[in-house]
């Protein structure tokens, strides 16, 4: 704000340019000192201690169970390998949340838009009720009052091919069998084909006006090719399904309780905030928009598709960025139900076994600044294609 | 001889546009698809609704001294009754929790006195922002006057929950403005500094600082000096807001007009008489919505103490629903807590809407 004025009658210090000057040496000066003085304690603190620094204990044997793993991991294997895992697992969470959370927070703000009272007035409760309650006490709800009071496996709750209890959700597993390669093949070259497709109808739209339902098609012929190189090659999976033994459930795909409850706290949690941008974003756009194109004889689909949400999309993004990084970041509440991920495998087991805060809590830190950066980097591009284009 | 027009009265309105009928016909009946939402709700509702108000209130046991007088079976709220101390103020000795109600009553009177209209409010709000802390913090430790000293470790439940976001907050924001200046500033330095802070600290979670000022401050410390863990844990939930709440204060230094910033250089305001004169005091009023939601986003996450080991409200309930004596209280548990959270952080957003309304000068387009 300060421009320089140079004035001949002004002393040296009244200068505003000399000033600022002056304030960052010794802003600069102070941090530096700071700086300088806590990495000393430091350094003087771990010698005291024994401690030695640097990430050699990534090499060493962990010795610890990690319950959730998505790659192989034993007790025997490195800290490296179990802060992979839980990596892997951060990450897994992470995304699967935010998918759910778009899902759930754009059905409920559209809820809360609907012209029917009932409906809308439910939206409003569940957004008012989860985004008022502390997402802890929420994970805490979800695990410990409701999955922990699910029957033993013995008792288990069937759905079709599902089994629910205490110890988690049972569901088929597919194997891929021999011969699966050309299933595969069958369904990436109808892929190839629906893009050529999509691209031919959209040039021959811009040339002709003739309009070819291209996106319908393309679904079709990808469900053909696909079933049709399931039957070719003879339905090359099998479904390992969950098998009730005496005292337990065996086989199928598991989803543990701990993975269960952080899901389903996160998305809902994350959705109710999600719930009420979508609402802001649509009210935003000006009801003359809806109306002109009524008037030029839009279906009310397209209306939607065509008018409203391309233009409120633009004030959804930025505030749908922040969520999705928030949701990244709660993920770190799975390590108070015992969910394995980076905050509970890092800075927690690893931390207290080897001693070396500064490693372990770094690592994290670091982790989650290129997981925020990541998700930023890559909603800013989405917001910048779907911004105005003016001319 | 002109005959005189007389109107005849006119019509009531149709009989089906107005009414009851006509309201569920419009609200919930208007097209096939309606219908069938209208008769999805009501299913949603009949699942959910009956079998609460049967567990929690019908069947509910409300008063006991022990998990045996919870004969109903629904809900066992003689647990909370029992417990009420406990998910108050944690484990202060209960001969001195008036301490506690005394702080509170003071506070409530302080702020009830902003109402009345011959007190200097200057005065006033430097009353309430620095000797009324010091008082209550007298109050609640104890060790002056023969008041009994209580370790920090003591204070817990929903005393220590507020504690943490009260002081998270006062502490936070004259740092969120020194931040958000400096970030607005174009002194080079400065402004890297303050982007760095706020960056770094906006990118990782909450639990990450709280485990930073658990287990990494002691490291850095000089040998021999350590401090409370209570004062750490603080130290790291004001840094976190403050970060936050730069950004806040941020956009509402943003929405000021070029002009007022050229205004108050053309009248010979210093950069500190400007900003404090001129542009704070706009560009604060714009933010206060965002300034209360920074306030109940910090309040709710106080509750992540719990991971570094500090038993606030949650943390409190937590441990009395794992007592053995009272096994299968951890519904009443967690109902209550999300009553407490929820009245609050709903009370707080209601009342930042109401100040929104109040403070609208008309300059909202629309």
């Amino acid at each position: 704000m300060s421009d320089k004025t140079t004035s001949s009658n002004k002393s040296f210090l009244n200068d505003a340019g000399n000033r600022a000057l002056i304030f960052q040496i010794i802003l600069l000066a102070v941090v530096v000192f700071v700086g300088y003085y806590l990495f000393s304690n430091l350094q003087a603190n771990l010698a005291n201690q024994g401690i030695s620094t640097g990430f050699a204990f990534l090499n060493q044997p962990a010795g610890f169970p990690v319950l959730i793993h998505l790659i192989d991991y034993t007790e025997a294997d490195t800290y490296g390998r179990a802060f992979v895992v839980a990596l892997i697992n951060t990450i897994v969470i992470s995304l699967m949340g935010i998918v759910l959370a778009t899902i759930i927070g754009v059905v409920m703000g559209l809820a809360r838009l609907s012209n029917n009272w009932l409906v809308a007035r439910l939206a409003t409760v569940y957004v008012e009720t989860l985004r008022n309650i502390p997402l802890l006490l929420q994970m805490f709800f979800w695990y410990f009052a409701v999955l922990a009071t699910l029957p033993i496996p013995k008792n288990s709750f069937i759905f079709g091919g599902f089994f629910l209890n205490k110890r988690g959700i049972y569901s088929p597993n597919p194997i891929v069998q021999d011969g699966f390669g050309m299933v595969i093949a069958g369904f990436v070259l109808s892929i190839v084909a629906s893009i050529a497709l999509i691209v031919w109808a959209k040039k021959r739209q811009t040339r002709t006006g003739v309009w070819f339902p291209a996106y319908w098609t393309s679904l079709g012929v990808i469900f053909v090719i696909t079933f049709l190189a399931l039957v070719v090659s003879g339905f090359p999976i099998e479904f390992d399904l969950p098998q009730k033994s005496r005292f337990n459930v065996t086989g199928g795909m598991v989803l543990p309780p701990e993975f269960v409850a952080v899901l389903v706290a996160l998305s809902t949690y994350t959705g109710a905030f999600i719930a009420e941008i979508v609402r802001a974003g649509i009210l935003s756009v000006n009801w003359g928009q809806t109306e002109a194109a009524r008037s030029l004889g839009l279906k009310d689909s397209l209306t939607q598709r065509l008018i409203v949400l391309p233009q409120a999309l633009r004030v959804i993004i930025p505030p749908l960025t922040s969520q999705f990084l928030n949701l990244a970041k709660n993920s770190s509440l799975g390590a108070a139900i015992a969910y394995p991920e980076l905050v509970a495998v890092v800075m927690g087991t690893t931390l207290n076994q080897t001693g070396q805060a500064i490693e372990n809590i770094g690592l994290c830190m670091l982790v989650y600044g290129t997981l925020s950066l990541t998700i930023s980097v890559f909603m800013n591009w989405y917001n910048k294609k779907m911004s105005l284009t003016e001319r | 001889m002109a005959i005189e027009f007389k109107p005849s009265p006119s019509l009531p309105p149709p009989v089906n546009s107005v009414g009851a009928v006509a309201w569920v016909r419009q609200n919930l009946l208007s097209s096939p698809l309606n219908i069938l939402l209208t008769l999805f709700s009501f299913y949603v509702l009949y699942l959910l609704l009956p079998p609460v108000i049967e567990w929690g209130f019908i069947n509910a046991t409300f008063s006991g001294a022990s998990k045996a007088d919870c004969t109903g079976t629904g809900a066992c709220w003689a647990f909370i009754g029992v417990y009420f101390d406990q998910f108050m103020y944690g484990l202060y000795p209960s001969e001195e929790t008036w301490r506690i109600n005394l702080a509170l009553i003071l506070l409530v009177m302080l702020i009830g006195t902003f109402a009345v209209k011959t007190v200097n409010k200057l005065y006033l709000s430097i009353g309430i922002i620095v000797v009324y802390p010091v008082i209550a913090y007298f109050l609640f430790a104890g060790g002056v006057f023969g008041l009994e000293v209580v370790e920090t470790s003591l204070w817990g439940g929903l005393f220590l929950t507020t504690l943490l976001g009260v002081v998270g907050i006062v502490a936070s924001f004259p740092l969120g403005v020194l931040l958000a200046l400096g970030r607005q500033s174009s002194m080079p330095i400065a402004k890297s500094v303050c982007i760095v802070f706020i960056e770094t600290v906006r990118a990782v979670p909450l639990i990450t600082i709280l485990f930073m000022a658990s287990v990494m401050i002691p490291l850095f410390l000089p040998e021999g000096m350590n401090f409370n863990k209570l004062l750490r844990v603080l130290i790291g939930i004001t840094l976190f807001s403050a970060a936050y709440m730069a950004e806040v204060i941020r956009g509402g230094l943003q929405a000021i007009p070029k002009g007022q910033y050229e205004a108050a250089d053309a009248s010979g305001l210093t950069y500190w008489q400007s900003m404090i004169l001129v542009i704070l005091p706009q560009a604060l009023k714009l933010v206060i919505p965002g300034i209360v939601n920074t306030f109940i986003g910090l309040f709710k996450d106080t509750t992540l103490v719990y991971i570094v080991g500090m038993f606030d409200l949650l943390g409190r309930i937590q441990a009395a629903t794992h007592d053995s004596s009272w096994l299968g209280t951890t519904i009443e548990g967690y109902a209550f807590a999300g009553f407490v959270f929820w009245a609050a952080c709903f009370g707080m957003s209601r009342y930042s809407m109401r100040i929104e309304r109040k403070l609208e000068t008309g300059h909202k387009r629309n």
